[in-house]
């Protein structure tokens, strides 16, 4: 090959040009190749909120919904299991909720908008089972410690009936609190939080 | 002379493609040592279930729906009314298991004769990365059946990410595709599981392989057989892989079929380890079932998961016992090659790693009681400590002289041919049966094999003290 005379410098401004273009090229068909694994507009509009009538729950009662395909729990409280969950703070790791997820209308002891109904996402905050719902006081399997509460099998998780979190155990939260509301005193709207407006 | 038209057409070909130079280079006249054992059956093995997870992988994708509502009912469909798809279903979930047991023997077999270390750093590296592939594959494979297990164990695995800080979040749900494991990720898994992990496995398995040729073959010995060569450039201990080797194999291949047809047709489940009794049950993302635990070939590294009491540390421990086995290469300092001249230090220490995996695997097929997660903690520790301190005792380590040229050792099959008669010799006496049995005139005329507690004793020392010298 004759390289006589040849702008060598030229060359290589030539070859690092072509590069830059082809790599800026590349990185934006990635944009789309990467962004189709994201979830569709189909997925997202099954994210939509769901209305749940809760008039005909009997107290202790437990309503499993489903919104964005996970479970939802919607749980009439009663009385005695509000008591209860006063008492508990000393076993719990995140007894106020300040490193769990919530809506700010659900930052309280109960986590809940009327203290008598829970609504949760029935996921451990572990790892994603759904824990079982397991209202009796101090069960053979469970032990006396238990006052009734919500167990994940899958890795021992404890929480109680206001879904937090114990300590000692793997998940990290409290369950996640869903963004709802109330249409009126029996109709409860879950996906979208107290303070919209549009309804 | 004038060639056959057969002759004429293979020359048609040769002229075009280096057919013959091929053969030779990586068959004919690839000179691999003469002392190979039983080990080296499995990087062969491993092949072979590679075929059989392709060809009945493509088979079974005739007539699978890759969709939330009819995967389920697809699997049982294959499994009752398609000719044969029981066979092919079997083959398919029996070759995944079989595929991780060779994979394993295969890379122990490797860390025992040191074969990662220079100069097949490199070969260790791709066999890393096909692992990991493996894993992969495996993984996606078993969402596809859609049943209660498939489900819930990919919801547990994808949340995995969501520990990472800051990006988890969004990862998860990009790898998912939803807000939770539905139809979207079934989908893309089939996709990952039947195309695009395949095609990257087989340019891993090719690129070991090339690299493998280009170095040679390590041996039970250790030892370099480039070193020594005789006057037409042949290693002194090499023998050519065509015919030797790919006999060998051959019945290598033989034997792995009567253990993989009698798992296929008369334990296709193998008691719940190789196909989970839950995922008998359709996929219901509203109720977890009772225990959930990984297929058997994930628990050793789901067992250090659960042993970590953090879920961001748990998720690094996890990852982390994968990604020491990729710096085996450089943890490891010392030149010797095969465990036979390594020191009582090492091989005390590959003994506690073996114990300690084998143990996080059987834990991690067991609910986390505080007892079990007591060990599995133990056991995590002793995994790593392998890893990590290797640096340090594979320096302190006494090794022995290593020879020049192969060793011949006795199989252990000849060992055992060998020795058991004189065992059983030791540890028993004839003794007359007892009196009062059979006729008066017969008494004392039969006799039986009685153990001689003298004998078993001494054999028991002989034993224990062998074990003890073969781990100086």
């Amino acid at each position: 090959m004759n390289i006589e005379g040849v702008d060598k410098s030229k060359r290589q401004f030539l070859t690092t040009a072509l590069t830059v273009v082809g790599a800026v090229g590349t990185g934006y068909l990635a944009v789309p190749f990467l962004a189709q694994m994201q979830p569709s507009v189909k997925a997202m509009a099954a994210g939509a909120p769901v209305t749940v009538d809760i008039s005909k729950m009997e107290t202790g009662q437990l309503l499993r919904v489903e919104w964005r395909g996970k479970p939802v729990w919607v749980l009439n409280r009663t009385q005695a299991v509000l008591d209860t969950l006063k008492s508990l703070d000393n076993e719990l790791s995140d007894p106020r909720s300040e490193k769990s997820s919530q809506p700010e209308s659900s930052k309280n002891p109960y986590r809940s908008i009327k203290p008598e109904i829970l609504v949760a996402v029935g996921l451990c905050t572990h790892l994603g089972c759904s824990p079982t719902f397991r209202p009796e006081i101090a069960p053979h399997d469970l032990g006396e410690r238990w006052k009734g509460g919500f167990f994940c099998p899958c890795h021992g998780s404890w929480f109680d009936l206001a879904g937090r979190v114990y300590s000692g155990v793997p998940a990290p939260t409290n369950l996640e609190i869903p963004p709802y509301r109330y249409i009126t005193d029996t109709q409860i709207i879950i996906g979208e939080s107290a303070g919209d407006k549009s309804a | 002379m004038k060639l056959n038209r057969f002759a004429q057409s293979g020359n048609w070909i040769l002229d075009r493609f280096p057919l013959a130079q091929l053969w030779n280079d990586h068959m004919a006249h690839y000179y691999a040592p003469k002392n190979f054992n039983i080990w080296y059956f499995f990087g062969s093995l491993a092949l072979l279930v590679m075929v059989n997870q392709f060809a009945t992988g493509i088979l079974l994708t005739m007539n699978y729906k890759p969709d939330a509502k009819l995967a389920f009912d697809s699997v049982e469909y294959i499994m009752r009314d398609v000719n044969w798809g029981w066979l092919i279903r079997y083959m398919h979930s029996t070759g995944a298991s079989a595929f991780f047991i060779v994979v394993y023997l295969h890379m122990f077999r490797g860390i025992m004769y040191g074969s990662f270390k220079q100069p097949r750093e490199l070969i260790w590296i791709f066999g890393m990365l096909i692992f990991v592939c493996l894993m992969a594959e495996a993984f996606m494979g078993y969402l596809l059946p859609w049943g209660q297990m498939s489900y819930w164990g990919a919801q547990v695995i994808i949340s995995l990410f969501s520990a990472i800080p800051v990006i988890g979040d969004d990862l998860s749900l990009w790898v998912r595709g939803d807000y939770v494991v539905s139809d979207a990720t079934l989908n893309r898994f089939f996709a990952f599981h039947v195309i695009a992990v395949p095609l990257v496995l087989v340019m891993l398995v090719f690129m070991h392989i090339v690299a493998l040729h280009e170095v040679g073959s390590n041996n039970p010995d250790g030892i370099d057989i480039k070193k020594l060569k005789d006057v037409n450039g042949i290693p002194l201990d090499g023998i050519p892989f065509h015919p030797y080797y790919t006999v060998k194999d051959l019945f290598g291949v033989g034997v792995f079929l009567i253990f993989f047809t009698t798992v296929i047709f008369y334990m296709p489940e193998m008691g719940g380890y190789f196909l989970e009794h839950a995922n008998f049950i359709p996929a219901d993302p509203m109720k977890t079932p009772e225990h959930i635990a990984p297929v058997w070939y994930f628990t050793p590294f789901y067992a250090i998961l659960r042993a970590i009491p953090d879920k961001f540390a748990g998720v690094i421990g996890m990852g982390g016992a994968i990604v020491v086995l990729f710096l085996l290469p450089w943890l490891d300092r010392n030149p010797v090659r095969s465990i036979r001249y390594r020191g009582g230090l090492y091989k005390k220490a590959l003994l506690l790693f073996i114990i300690s995996f084998v143990s996080l695997g059987y834990l991690g097929t067991q609910p986390a009681t505080p007892t079990a997660t007591l060990f599995a903690r133990i056991f995590t520790a002793v995994y790593f400590g392998f890893f990590l301190l290797m640096p340090l005792y594979t320096r302190w380590e006494k090794t022995k002289p290593v020879p020049k040229r192969v060793t011949d050792h006795h199989s252990l099959l000849e060992d055992i041919e060998e020795q058991l008669p004189l065992i059983i010799e030791e540890m028993t006496e004839l003794k007359p049966d007892r009196p009062e049995i059979g006729d008066a005139a017969f008494r004392g005329s039969f006799y039986s094999r009685r153990a001689k507690p003298g004998g078993v004793r001494h054999v028991a020392t002989r034993l224990a003290n062998s074990i003890k010298k073969s781990l100086d």
